[in-house]
């Protein structure tokens, strides 16, 4: 018995070969957009490849978190390379996702039957943010610390239930090293863990109903997804780890001072580039509006517009009859323009 | 006796007797009355004065009055208060001052009431100050209790504003100290304020406030003001330089300063004028100190030119590595590690300029063989980050050659296999 008769009796490997083979992929002019998924995907990897080796040395104590970070970068063979590359590659993948978000949106990818992909999309969204958001915590550097205490607050602002998340998140009243390492389980087990649930149903759907054409765009025909597309996707990955390299090498990232929760908060205070948006929104709020806060307000507008954000299959009816309502197109147009024009504001403002 | 008159006589005596006890009820409740107070309060100009400045006087907060050092009788009024009789002293003479206050400063048995520390000295030290001298040679124009402590009122030493409080000290001394017009007499130059101002300790004390550094009454004593003295003055200095003081009794020039009439630390470093002192002191060349006395071309002269030298290579090592580490440190490598290093090359350094005052290589030898070790191993380490550096960059252009490689391989199989499907 060949090899791949003994291999097929036990993983009946070819009704996936048989489906690879005869899968297509609709070409138009918009068909780069294909390529933000495999982008995203492609940094996600690198994430985990990266982070399983800094777990190595991480130590995830107020004491030693620090200096081990430091000693990864100054002691550790190629420890400097490992880091810089999870840090780069972690905000890469940050830019892949709302690449992967818009592309999705404005080709209407979440129509019937795609509104299982879109919601585990959107669970990805949230768990990439949160990635992030933990992520940042783990060097227990200056700021690291206090962007976290300014982070945690806000979320002490939903209406409700933001006094009881705030001591949930922090697991305790303020900023402690049980914050570091409720983050670090979270950052290192509970999100890989859901990740790889959500991400395995996403890329599942995606193979069982194919790529999305956008409404309203006419096909120019197909190509196979076997070897065609399938090439160009890793031909676009190599050319990501080129550039992630280059990032790495000539860009690192410094440490910065270690935390000192006694020392008064830095100048210049401000959330990474992707949370930069909503802080600053919520900074331009009036204090009160009427007799509320303006911060809750502006909280729970943002918890609206993302739940609004995550049910637009089920409001958007126009989509699966393959028309374009201009509601949506508008909404996606606003919102894009206003989390720019936040961001650039956030980035020119004298902090 | 008529019944009218034994009632009015009743009534008379019960008013009186009233008012006794009224009087005598007020008379127990106030404090004695104080005719001093009574009168130059409103006496006007010089005679008010003393009255005024009392409120901030050490003396009446402990609850001493005008007669507790004029005598005299306060119970009494006008010119019958100033009572001989009763010990009535008025304005004491320059000549008496001293043992009008030693009156009580002087008997430790008074003192320890008000505060069983406070030193009872000063007139004896007084005594022996120059001062002391000369007021009892009657010089009625220096200095005596009250020409620096003040009078009505005498402020303790801790007030801030006690012309004898630590801070302002030097400016006290100076309002005599630096008017020609009072020194000229005595042949006493009046420079030394202006000089010390500008010194390292009159910096620390008047500009910095710090109340450790020495002001005038440290180094000359303050009730016993002398000027140190040849024979005394390294003493004075040794009171906070000792481990300085212990590396100079090793050298050569103790024995020689102590022949020559030399005051030791004030040969090199000066008196009034001692200022920070840097390496520039020591050496073969000027401005090094060693050239007023050692003669060119002597061996004296050649070891100071050597000690000089020592310290020269480690601060040269440190800024090498300090440089080299800055350039590994903006390129974003980690060498906060080599902090240690260069911190013991510091303090190796600190270590050898103070052995500068045994005037010999030997002990000088040892702490810059140290400092150079430590810095060369900072060196070392920010010439490792630079090669690292270097190493990185050539790295990074070998995956981008092979990541090259492998991008335009995959580029024309695609082109192949498209021209296989859209031929």
């Amino acid at each position: 018995m060949s090899v791949r008769g003994w291999l097929e009796e036990r993983v009946r490997y070819q009704g996936v070969e048989t489906f690879l083979r005869h899968k297509e992929v609709p070409r138009h002019r918009f068909a780069a957009t294909y390529y933000t998924g495999g982008i995203t995907l492609f940094f996600f990897l690198v994430q985990v490849l990266t982070g399983l080796l800094l777990l190595m040395y991480y130590r995830p104590t107020a004491d030693a978190a620090f200096e081990s970070v430091r000693l990864i970068m100054a002691k550790v063979r190629f420890g400097w390379l490992v880091r810089a590359v999870h840090i780069w590659s972690a905000n890469l993948m940050v830019l892949g996702v709302f690449l992967h978000l818009g592309a999705t949106y404005f080709g209407k990818a979440y129509r019937r039957p795609r509104e299982i992909t879109w919601l585990t999309g959107g669970g990805l969204l949230v768990i990439t943010l949160a990635f992030g958001f933990t992520g940042y915590l783990l060097p227990w550097n200056t700021l690291a610390y206090f962007a976290t205490q300014v982070g945690t607050e806000i979320a002490g602002d939903v209406p409700l239930i933001g006094r009881g998340l705030l001591v949930l998140l922090r697991g305790g009243e303020n900023v402690t090293e049980a914050t570091l390492s409720r983050f670090f389980g979270i950052h290192v087990a509970i999100l890989p863990a859901v990740t790889t649930l959500l991400l395995g149903l996403h890329l599942l759907l995606v193979q069982v109903h194919g790529m999305s054409r956008p409404v309203a765009v006419p096909e120019t025909g197909s190509e196979p997804f076997y070897p065609h597309f399938i090439m160009r996707d890793v031909l676009v990955w190599v050319v990501l780890l080129g550039g992630v390299a280059v990032l790495a090498t000539l860009v690192p990232w410094e440490l910065g001072e270690k935390a000192d929760p006694l020392a008064p908060a830095p100048p210049g205070l401000k959330p990474e580039w992707y949370f930069l948006f909503m802080y600053q929104a919520l900074r331009m709020l009036p204090a009160r509006v009427l007799w509320v806060e303006g911060e809750m307000i502006g909280v729970l507008a943002f918890v609206l517009a993302g739940t609004l954000l995550i049910l637009v299959p089920f409001l958007d009816v126009w989509a699966k009859r393959e028309r374009r309502h201009h509601l949506f197109t508008v909404a996606g147009v606003v919102a894009v323009l206003f989390v720019i024009a936040m961001t650039v504001l956030g980035l020119r403002m004298e902090f | 006796m008529s019944p009218v008159l034994v009632r009015r006589g009743v009534f008379l005596a019960g008013g009186v007797a009233l008012f006794i006890l009224v009087l005598a009820g007020r008379a127990a409740a106030a404090p004695p009355p104080d005719s001093c107070v009574g009168c130059h309060e409103n006496l006007g100009d010089r005679l008010s004065k003393p009255v005024a400045g009392m409120k901030d006087d050490a003396h009446a907060k402990r609850g001493l009055s005008c007669a507790s050092c004029h005598g005299g009788n306060p119970a009494r009024f006008g010119m019958d208060a100033h009572d001989r009789a009763a010990g009535f002293v008025g304005v004491p003479s320059p000549k008496q001052t001293p043992q009008f206050c030693a009156r009580c400063h002087s008997r430790p048995e008074v003192m320890r009431r008000f505060n069983p520390k406070v030193p009872v000295d000063q007139l004896a030290r007084f005594l022996t100050s120059v001062h002391g001298k000369r007021l009892a040679a009657g010089d009625p124009n220096v200095a005596t209790c009250t020409s620096c402590h003040g009078v009505h009122p005498v402020r303790g030493v801790a007030d801030a504003a006690s012309p004898v409080f630590a801070t302002n000290v030097p400016q006290m001394c100076a309002r005599c100290h630096a008017d020609p017009a009072r020194m000229g007499r005595y042949g006493i130059s009046t420079t030394q304020f202006a000089q010390y101002k500008e010194s390292v300790h009159g910096q620390a004390l008047l500009d910095r406030g710090n109340r450790q550094a020495p002001g005038c009454n440290d180094c000359h004593d303050n009730h016993g003001a002398v000027p140190p003295g040849v024979t005394s003055v390294a003493n004075v200095c040794a009171q906070c330089h000792s481990a300085t003081r212990d590396l100079f009794v090793r050298s050569p020039h103790k024995a020689a300063f102590d022949v020559l009439g030399e005051g030791e630390c004030t040969t090199c470093h000066g008196t009034h004028n001692i200022v920070f002192p840097t390496d520039a002191l020591i050496g073969a060349e000027k401005p090094a100190v060693c050239v007023r006395c050692h003669p060119a071309g002597s061996s004296g002269l050649a070891a100071a030119g050597e000690i000089r030298l020592r310290l020269e290579r480690v601060k040269t090592a440190i800024t090498g590595a300090e440089t080299i580490l800055a350039r590994a440190a903006r390129a974003g490598m980690d060498v906060s590690e080599t902090e240690l290093d260069l911190n013991e090359a510091r303090t190796q350094l600190i270590i050898a300029r103070a052995a500068t005052h045994t005037a010999g290589l030997p002990a000088v030898d040892p702490p810059t063989q140290a400092g150079l070790a430590a810095a060369g191993r900072a060196l070392a380490a920010g010439q490792a980050a630079i090669a690292e550096l270097a190493f990185r960059r050539r790295g990074l252009i070998v995956a981008l050659a092979v990541i090259g490689f492998v991008a335009v391989a995959l580029w024309l199989k695609i082109r192949e296999l498209e021209a296989r499907t859209h031929p």
